[in-house]
């Protein structure tokens, strides 16, 4: 992840109005800690579901939404995006990937796995996204 | 502004048409990348196993240095690095940011992983345990800063570093984000003195 760099935009330059992609994946990423924080306070006896479904829902329709408004916007940095967002997601992949095993070392089963492992991957989502479009929000959109 | 000259060694003098030389920036430093590796494979082990020492140790080592770090950062680091100038700003980032993009998260990986199995096996996560409520309050703490780091403070702190890699840094760019930065990294220090209570309270109980 160090080519993006050199391909610098003319110095002063930045984009003039922009989504607020970033925004909402950052709102959609406190939802699922929210919901991280209730499961985690009842484990090892099982949380009501409700609260949890619910925020995984609204959370995953704001990921949706950052992720539609970064394809409908013109001239993004796709290829700075692209090269930041999979280097992000091979490392809180793997960060998710140790909470989940902490769960299902522990017996989680059923609905909370469930519930836990749809935050885990909204989690795994999100952190690249934001660190991916705040670095190519300032980036030129021409090819890496 | 250019921070180009910010980035460059000091030199006596240059030949006429010479371009100051530039930081190489690495964002991700590699050497640092077997290092985690084992920590994350001890970790692992450790939780598979559920070694009281072991989880203790990744624990209070983590615990330790994530808070010591984002005290430090925050309140020592932060406040000299708003008053020095723009190139000084931008050398010092441009050699600490990458170190904080690999120590950061495989520190709290460590604490928050080992924390939550040392809760579980201890018991301290029973609801009848007296220690349930200090930990869920800790959990709330946690959540609050990992929302900062990752949500703030991790973005910035990478987008200073593609930006200081273009052959022109924007500076008042960089000066922007480095701020986000701090204020920040203030603002996880602040959360860090709760977590300092609430532990040592988990402790004692």
């Amino acid at each position: 992840m160090t080519e993006v760099g050199r391909q610098g935009m003319t110095p002063g330059t930045t984009r003039g109005a922009y989504p607020p992609a970033a925004e909402l994946a950052t709102v959609s990423l406190a939802l699922v800690v929210v919901g991280g924080v209730f499961m985690a306070a009842y484990f090892p006896t099982r949380p009501p579901l409700t609260l949890p479904i619910a925020l995984v829902a609204v959370s995953a329709a704001l990921l949706g939404s950052a992720i539609l408004l970064l394809v409908r916007w013109r001239g993004f940095a796709w290829a700075a995006f692209s090269l930041v967002v999979r280097w992000a997601l091979v490392a809180y992949v793997i960060s998710a990937g140790m909470i989940e095993f902490s769960f299902v070392r522990n017996h989680a089963t059923g609905g909370p796995l469930v519930v836990v492992s749809l935050m885990l991957v909204l989690f795994a989502v999100d952190v690249p996204v934001i660190i991916a479009v705040t670095v190519a929000r300032y980036q030129s959109s021409h090819p890496v | 502004m250019d921070v180009r000259s910010a980035m460059a060694t000091p030199a006596p003098a240059m030949a006429p048409g010479d371009a100051p030389p530039r930081l190489s920036i690495q964002i991700v430093p590699r050497a640092a990348l077997p290092v985690i590796a084992v920590i994350v494979a001890g970790l692992i082990i450790t939780i598979a196993g559920n070694w009281l020492w072991a989880l203790v140790f990744y624990h209070v080592v983590g615990g330790g240095l994530w808070t010591g770090i984002d005290l430090f950062v925050g309140f020592v680091i932060g406040p000299i690095l708003g008053r020095l100038s723009i190139p000084a700003r931008a050398e010092f980032s441009a050699r600490f940011m990458p170190m904080m993009v690999v120590i950061m998260p495989t520190v709290v990986l460590m604490t928050l992983a080992s924390g939550f199995q040392l809760a579980l096996g201890l018991g301290n996560l029973q609801s009848l345990s007296p220690n349930h409520g200090w930990l869920v309050a800790s959990f709330v703490v946690v959540g609050v800063m990992a929302t900062v780091a990752l949500g703030i403070l991790e973005p910035a702190n990478i987008a200073v570093l593609f930006e200081m890699k273009k052959p022109h840094p924007n500076g008042e760019l960089i000066a922007r984000l480095m701020r986000r930065f701090v204020y920040a990294a203030g603002i996880t220090g602040a959360m860090q003195i709760a977590t300092l209570v609430i532990m040592t309270r988990v402790a004692t109980q």
